[in-house]
C-alpha cells in the first residue's frame, strides 16, 4: 500500500516544485544532524510547553505527542483551493445548523431523513428557536482532509463542537523556526502565529448584541487535568483573556458574571473547551462539577455567546456527514469545491448489502464515534473480525457507514531507520464570525508506524508543522 | 484578575514557605533532642513540635506516641498530613499548575522541580540520621522560588497576592517555632535560665537563621526576652513577627490604592501591626509569652480568612 501511496515529496531525483528546497535541505544532511533536531526540538517542546510533560503525571504515562522535524508543504495554488472550499464548507455547515435549530427546511425539502437529524444524540432541543448571535454556530471547525493525488483532496469528518490541536499547529512552527532558521529563510512561507489574533476578533465579532463595544471574553476550561489543558492555557494567554474554571463564573438576573479580584466582572462571550452535557448542571448533568449553574437560562436570554453552538456536534455525525454536499447546494445555491469520500449508509437497505459483501475492502465507521475507536478496517481485519463487525452492522445499520480504504498521500518522515515516507492527514482550523478566517494550513498529523493509516495521536500519530507557501 | 487566580498564588507561597517552617520546625526538634535528657517521662520536643505545628489531632490519630521517628514521617513525609513538607509542596505545585501562566518561568520550575524532586524520594531519606539533608534542601528551595518572585515578577496584583501569602505563613509559622519553647519542658533538675534553656534558645534562632542576627543586634549572650523580642518585635529581622506585618500591610496598601476599595482586613492588619510597633517584651512576658503567641495565631488566621472575603477567594 505505501508504495502506491501518493508522496507529496515525489522522487528524491526530481521532487516536485514544492518541496524542491526541502529535498535538496534532506539529501545535504547527515541522519546523525537530523537525530541531533530531533532531539533538539523534544527538548525545545518540553521546555517552552512544559506543562506538556506534566499533565499526565501521576496516572496516565507522560506524553509528548511527537514532532517530525521534516516540515510538510502545500503550494499556494494547492492551498487557494483548499481555503475557498473550506470556507464554502464552514458557511454551509453553519446554515445547516442553523437550520436545523429553526425553519428546518432542509429537512422538509426531503433533503435528510427526519430521523437522522431529530433523534441524533447530537441533537440539541433546548436550542429550537433560539438565536445565537450572527446566526453562528461553529465558530471554531476543524475539518479534517486527506489526500490522495496531485489535485485530490477528500474531507474526512468536520469537528463541529470543540476541535483541538491548534496549540500544536503554532508550537510546531515555533519549533521550527528556532531549529531550522535558514530552511525558513530560502522559503517564502505564509505565517499562522496570528491564529490567537484572529481567534479573539472571530470571538468577539459574535459578543451578543447587549455587550459593550469591548466585549469581556473567556475561555472556559473543564481544569488542570483534562488533557487539553495545555492548549487552553496556551490560547487564553496568547488571546490576554482570563482562563476560567465553571466555579470562576456566576449568574445571576440571566447575566454571566466572572469573580474577581476587584469585584464581579461581566462576561459577554465564552470560548468553551467543555462539552454541552457538562455546561449547566440545571439544564444538562446534574453531576457535573464543571459547568455553571444557569449559564443556559443565560444563554437563552442572549446574554451571552458560547462558542461554540450548544447542538453544533449535529454536524459531527458521520452519518449527517454524508448529506454535506447536498447542504453546500440546497442553502449556498454552489457546487462543492471539496469533495466528500464515497460514502455507504449501512441504513440503506441497497448500501448496506454493498457493505456487507466488500467488508473485507472497507472502512466501517460508528457515526458517533471519534479518535479512530469503534471502526473496522477491512483489509487489515482477520476474518473472524469482519464476521463479528456484520453482525453488529445488521443488529443496528443506523450506526454505521462505510468508505473505501483511502491511500493516504505520504510525506518523508524522520523515523528510526532514516528518512522514509508515512501517511498524514491535514486538520485546517476554520474561524467563523462577522466573516470567515483561516490561518494557513493547519495541523498535519502523520502516522509513524510504517503502513499504518491512523494518524490519531492517541493511537501513536505524530504531527508536522505545515507550510503554505506564497506565490 | 480572576480571584481564583490570586487565592492560587496567595495559597501557592503559603504553601512553600510552610513547608520551609516545617523543615525549620523539625529542625528545632532534632537540635533540642540532642541536648542532654533528664528522664523523660513527661512530654519531650518531639511532642512538642506536633503541638507548634498544629498537627496534634492527626497525629495521635496515627501513631501511640512521639518519638523521633513517628514525628518526622508525620511532619516531613506523611501525605495524609496536609502540612508535612511533600503535602505542602505538592498542594504549592497544584496551585502553581491551575494558574500556570500567572506563575513566571522561573517560579514555576522553582516549584515543579522542587515538587519531581522531593517525590522521588524513598522513606529512608527521612529517617533521623538522614532528614537533615532533606530538610536543607526543601530550605534551599525555598529560598529559590523567593528569590524567583523577587527577581522576575511584574509588580502587579499577582506580585502582591503572592507576597501577602508568603508573609501570612511566615508570621504565623514564626510564632508557631518560638511556641515550641513554651512546651519543651526542661529536666526537672534544671532551673529556668541554666545551660539546657540556654541551648534550647540557642535552638530556636539556629532554626531561624538567627543566630548571627541576634549576635549583631544585642552583642550579648542568648537571653529569652531578647530572642523573643528579636522574633516578635525587630522591625530589621525578617521573619520577625513586626517584619511579616510590616510586609501584609504593605503590600494590602499597594492593592487598596489599585483597586480603591478597602475592607476588614485593611484594618486587622492595621491592628495588629500597631500592637507589634508598640508592643514592649516585658509587657509580653507579663502576659505570658504562650498566650501572647496563641493569640497571635489565631488572629493571623483570621487576617487570612478576611483577606479571602474581601478578595471573593
Amino acid at each position: 500500500m505505501t508504495t502506491s501511496a501518493f508522496d507529496e515529496m515525489g522522487e528524491r531525483a526530481a521532487p516536485r516544485p514544492a518541496y524542491a528546497g526541502v529535498a535538496d535541505w534532506l539529501a545535504s544532511l547527515a541522519p546523525e544532524v537530523l537525530a541531533a533536531k530531533r532531539d533538539e526540538a523534544e527538548l525545545l517542546f518540553r521546555r517552552t510547553g512544559i506543562t506538556f510533560a506534566v499533565y499526565t503525571e501521576g496516572g496516565d504515562p507522560e506524553r509528548l505527542i511527537p514532532f517530525d522535524i521534516i516540515p510538510r508543504i502545500l503550494d499556494a495554488h494547492e492551498w487557494s483551493v483548499l481555503e475557498r472550499g473550506l470556507i464554502q464548507r464552514v458557511r454551509a455547515l453553519n446554515a445547516f445548523i442553523a437550520d436545523v435549530y429553526g425553519p428546518q427546511e432542509f429537512i422538509r425539502a426531503g433533503k435528510i431523513p427526519p430521523a437522522l437529524v431529530l433523534h441524533n444524540p447530537g441533537f440539541a432541543a433546548e436550542m429550537v428557536g433560539l438565536n445565537v448571535a450572527q446566526g453562528i454556530y461553529t465558530h471554531i471547525a476543524g475539518i479534517d482532509m486527506v489526500r490522495v493525488g496531485p489535485e485530490e483532496f477528500y474531507v474526512l469528518e468536520d469537528n463541529c463542537r470543540t476541535p483541538s490541536g491548534v496549540s500544536y499547529m503554532l508550537e510546531n512552527r515555533e519549533a521550527t523556526l528556532r531549529l531550522f532558521p535558514d530552511l525558513i529563510r530560502r522559503h517564502r512561507i505564509r505565517p499562522v502565529s496570528h491564529y490567537p489574533e484572529e481567534l479573539l476578533g472571530t470571538l468577539r465579532s459574535v459578543a451578543p448584541p447587549s455587550a459593550t463595544a469591548n466585549p469581556t471574553v473567556v475561555l472556559l476550561t473543564p481544569g488542570s487535568y483534562n488533557s487539553a489543558y495545555y492548549e487552553h492555557s496556551f490560547l487564553a494567554d496568547e488571546m490576554g483573556v482570563e482562563l476560567v474554571e465553571g466555579a470562576d463564573l456566576i449568574v445571576e438576573d440571566l447575566v454571566v458574571f466572572m469573580r474577581t479580584t476587584r469585584g464581579r466582572q461581566r462576561v459577554d462571550v465564552i470560548y468553551r473547551r467543555i462539552d454541552d452535557a457538562f455546561l449547566d448542571p440545571l439544564a444538562f448533568r446534574p453531576d457535573s462539577a464543571l459547568g455553571v449553574p444557569g449559564l443556559m437560562a443565560a444563554y437563552r436570554a442572549g446574554n451571552v455567546t458560547l462558542a461554540n453552538a450548544v447542538g453544533a456536534g449535529i454536524a459531527d455525525d458521520k452519518a449527517v456527514y454524508t448529506y454535506v454536499p447536498a447542504m453546500v447546494r440546497f442553502f449556498l445555491g454552489e457546487e462543492p469545491i471539496l469533495k466528500n469520500v464515497p460514502t455507504f449508509r449501512c441504513s440503506e437497505a441497497d448500501e448496506r448489502g454493498e457493505v456487507l459483501d466488500r467488508l473485507h475492502e472497507l472502512v466501517v465507521k460508528d457515526v458517533h464515534g471519534s479518535g479512530g475507536y469503534g471502526m473496522l478496517v477491512g483489509p487489515h481485519a482477520t476474518k473472524a473480525e469482519r464476521l463479528a463487525f456484520a453482525e453488529k452492522i445488521k443488529a443496528a445499520p443506523d450506526r454505521y457507514i462505510a468508505q473505501p480504504t483511502l491511500s493516504l498521500s505520504t510525506c518523508p518522515t524522520f523515523v528510526e531507520n532514516g528518512v522514509a515516507p508515512r501517511h498524514v492527514d491535514l486538520r485546517p482550523f476554520v474561524l467563523a464570525g462577522r466573516d470567515i478566517r483561516i490561518v494557513p494550513g493547519g495541523l498535519t498529523r502523520v502516522a509513524l508506524r510504517e503502513g499504518s493509516l491512523v494518524v490519531n495521536s492517541s493511537q501513536g500519530g505524530g504531527t508536522k508543522d505545515t507550510w503554505v507557501l506564497d506565490g | 484578575m480572576l480571584s481564583r487566580t490570586a487565592e492560587n498564588l496567595f495559597w501557592l507561597s503559603r504553601y512553600v514557605e510552610r513547608a520551609e517552617n516545617m523543615a525549620r520546625l523539625i529542625d528545632v526538634a532534632m537540635r533540642m533532642s540532642s541536648l542532654p535528657h533528664g528522664p523523660v517521662d513527661g512530654p519531650d520536643e518531639w511532642h512538642s513540635a506536633i503541638v507548634a505545628a498544629g498537627c496534634e489531632r492527626s497525629f495521635y490519630a496515627k501513631h501511640e506516641r512521639a518519638s523521633a521517628e513517628t514525628v518526622i514521617d508525620h511532619l516531613a513525609r506523611d501525605l495524609d498530613n496536609p502540612s508535612s513538607i511533600l503535602a505542602c509542596l505538592e498542594t504549592a505545585r497544584q496551585n502553581g499548575r491551575s494558574v500556570r501562566t500567572a506563575l513566571t518561568v522561573d517560579m514555576w520550575e522553582a516549584v515543579n522541580a522542587t515538587w519531581l524532586e522531593m517525590r522521588r524520594l524513598s522513606k529512608d531519606e527521612f529517617t533521623p540520621a538522614r532528614v537533615g539533608r532533606v530538610l536543607d534542601r526543601v530550605k534551599e528551595r525555598s529560598l529559590l522560588f523567593g528569590g524567583a518572585v523577587a527577581a522576575t515578577m511584574l509588580r502587579s496584583d499577582a506580585y502582591w497576592f503572592s507576597r501577602l501569602g508568603t508573609f501570612v505563613e511566615r508570621a504565623d509559622n514564626t510564632a508557631r517555632i518560638l511556641d515550641v519553647k513554651f512546651h519543651v519542658l526542661l529536666p526537672q533538675a534544671e532551673p529556668v535560665g541554666g545551660s539546657i534553656d540556654y541551648y534550647q534558645w540557642t535552638a530556636i534562632l539556629r532554626s531561624v537563621s538567627a543566630l548571627r542576627a541576634y549576635h549583631w543586634v544585642y552583642r550579648d549572650r542568648i537571653k529569652p526576652w531578647l530572642v523573643a523580642e528579636l522574633l516578635i518585635l525587630r522591625p530589621e529581622m525578617p521573619r520577625s513577627l513586626m517584619s511579616c506585618l510590616g510586609e501584609i500591610s504593605r503590600q494590602l496598601e499597594v492593592l487598596g490604592q489599585a483597586y480603591g476599595t478597602r475592607g476588614e482586613c485593611h484594618r486587622l492588619a492595621g491592628e495588629l501591626e500597631a500592637r507589634l510597633r508598640f508592643g514592649r517584651i516585658d509587657a509580653i512576658f507579663q502576659t505570658g509569652l504562650h498566650e501572647f503567641l496563641t493569640d497571635f495565631i489565631d488572629k493571623s488566621t483570621v487576617l487570612g480568612d478576611e483577606i479571602g472575603r474581601h478578595y471573593l477567594f
